[in-house]
């Protein structure tokens, strides 16, 4: 773990409300694995008070990538920072995915909403695998980063809660369609998105014999372990999002 | 210009005022990446139980205009586990370890806690967490009875030669009050204060927004009420007062040192900052230095009032 202040290479409104940030943090950048998050302050004052946690979406050279939605006053601050502007971001943070490549499987990436983030930086590792996305939305506007995960060769499909393109419903729903329509011996699922979307996945999953890895999302107070504030239920007991996760086995969770 | 910075806990002497609070410091080992602890007045652990706790269910915080809810429940490995996995990596940190410790269903708990440690040379004192609002079930809270606080303490001063720290709750009429009741008892010190009871709603949901309905404020948002009731107990008593609420840089923690605090403890500043106690620790310098004051000591308690 780094505590450093950063500088801030870039920070553009991608579409609608979703901006990407860019920042200088060359230590974090060379440890940092897909999964795994850094937690910004996003302002010098009190408001916020806390410091907000994000995915690392992407890692370029000495540059760390955060993907993020205007969704309250703390992003509402972090989308009117400046490039060359500093930001003290500690990271990285927890356990990220365990990339699977022996036996080279079907490796399934399911993102539900701002999840995709995380999975861009996941697809990134298992470029030499062969890779299928599933990105959810609740319309197309929603729709995020369909040209990176090409890019990276993936095959990507898409669903949306309003049916504006691609398979309508959830991407849970789209998971079960999937996998009942074609035999996946080898698959590793590999998910981050809202809690009950990670529930199905997980419940889908473990019913086609298929190993989860789940992002899960907590409110953090400290991101290092020691608030013990972001604790989630398994079958251990409770543990921390932030330090035993984010990333857990789908069935180890009790949902 | 030569600056002393040490400071008296009863028999304890700390290099300096600054140290972390309960609950915000895990037990050191989450902060070693980003500073050496030994530079620290002490390290107070997070609460420690007889037997293990699981603690409360999640969401266990919410963020408050410039403060923190919680509801943790005193999630802790127990005594024993604590002793075998815990403290061997306190042990080597440096700095003075103050164990703090708390009773679930009875007080009676805090003997066996108290007489177990009193055991193991390393710790320099121990705390009486009789003030955390996060425990289900139970009604009051010893800290908001003088009497109950009084028996609490005067348990453990019979079973231990170590230095207490009485921790006290905000949630009470009078703060001072309490803060006798435990000087009478026998305690060294008193810290002071723990968190604010309160809640917090999502108007969209209706939902509380922490598990538990209602936790514990903390940060910026209670400092006013703290450095309040330092001083209202600063004119109560004798014994030294550690003072806590909202600290985040020197100036807040040099509040409550003229309100008449000997020591200070960060807290929910940890979260936000690893290195905040260091910080101060470095800024309490400079003010001193900058107003040419030799001893923080001749600092305390000087309120112009």
């Amino acid at each position: 773990m780094l505590q450093i202040k950063t500088k801030i290479t870039y920070n553009k409104k991608i579409k609608g409300s979703y901006f990407r940030i860019a920042l200088k943090a060359p230590g974090i950048a060379v440890k940092a694995l897909p999964g795994q998050f850094i937690n910004i302050k996003v302002s010098d004052s009190c408001e916020p008070l806390l410091r907000r946690p994000f995915g690392v979406h992407r890692v370029k050279k000495d540059d760390i990538e955060a993907l993020y939605e205007v969704v309250g006053p703390a992003t509402q601050i972090l989308s009117q920072r400046k490039p060359g502007e500093y930001l003290d971001v500690i990271g990285p943070l927890g356990n990220g995915f365990t990339p699977v490549i022996k036996n080279k499987p079907l490796n399934i990436l399911i993102a539900g909403g701002m999840g995709v983030a995380p999975l861009v930086f996941l697809a990134e590792k298992l470029k030499k695998s062969k890779n299928v996305v599933l990105i959810g939305a609740k319309t197309k506007e929603q729709i995020m980063c369909e040209k990176e995960f090409k890019d990276l060769g993936c095959e990507v499909k898409v669903a949306t809660d309003d049916g504006s393109t691609g398979f309508k419903g959830y991407v849970s729903g789209f998971l079960e369609e999937v996998l009942s329509g074609a035999h996946y011996p080898k698959s590793v699922v590999y998910a981050c998105g809202p809690r009950p979307m990670l529930k199905e996945i997980s419940r889908i999953s473990k019913k086609y014999n298929i190993s989860a890895q789940v992002s899960l999302e907590e409110h953090m107070a400290c991101g290092v372990g020691a608030c013990l504030g972001c604790v989630t239920n398994t079958r251990s007991g409770f543990k921390r999002v932030c330090k035993e996760g984010p990333v857990f086995n789908g069935d180890e969770i009790i949902w | 210009m030569q600056i002393k910075l040490s400071v008296n806990i009863g028999r304890l002497k700390l290099k300096n005022p600054v140290m972390v609070a309960s609950g915000t410091f895990g037990y050191a080992r989450e902060f070693t990446d980003f500073f050496n602890p030994k530079e620290l007045g002490a390290i107070v652990t997070k609460t420690i139980t007889l037997k293990p706790r699981q603690g409360n269910p999640a969401p266990r915080t919410c963020e408050t205009p410039a403060g923190l809810l919680n509801s943790i429940g005193l999630e802790n490995p127990g005594l024993e586990v604590f002793i075998r996995e815990k403290l061997p990596l306190l042990k080597k940190m440096g700095a003075p370890i103050i164990i703090s410790i708390a009773s679930e269903d009875d007080p009676e708990e805090f003997i066996k806690l108290a007489g177990r440690l009193d055991k193991i040379k390393e710790i320099a004192a121990i705390e009486l967490n009789i003030s955390c609002p996060n425990i289900q079930g139970r009604a009051h809270l010893i800290s908001q009875d003088p009497e109950a606080t009084y028996l609490a303490v005067n348990k453990v001063r019979r079973v231990t030669q170590k230095v207490i720290i009485t921790k006290l709750s905000p949630n009470v009429t009078d703060i001072a009050e309490i803060a006798q009741a435990a000087e009478k008892a026998g305690t060294d010190a008193v810290a002071l204060i723990n968190t604010i009871t309160g809640m917090s709603i999502d108007v969209k949901t209706r939902k509380p927004r922490i598990a538990s309905v209602t936790g514990g404020l903390s940060g910026p948002a209670v400092r006013p009420v703290a450095v309040r009731m330092v001083r209202d107990v600063y004119k109560k008593i004798k014994i030294p007062i550690i003072g806590m609420g909202g600290i985040i840089d020197a100036s807040s923690a040099l509040e409550f040192i003229i309100a008449g605090a000997a020591a200070v403890s960060v807290g929910t500043a940890n979260f936000i900052n690893p290195k905040a106690s260091v910080d101060i620790i470095k800024g309490i310098k400079d003010y001193l230095l900058k107003n040419k004051i030799k001893d923080i000591n001749s600092l305390i308690g000087t309120l112009k009032a």
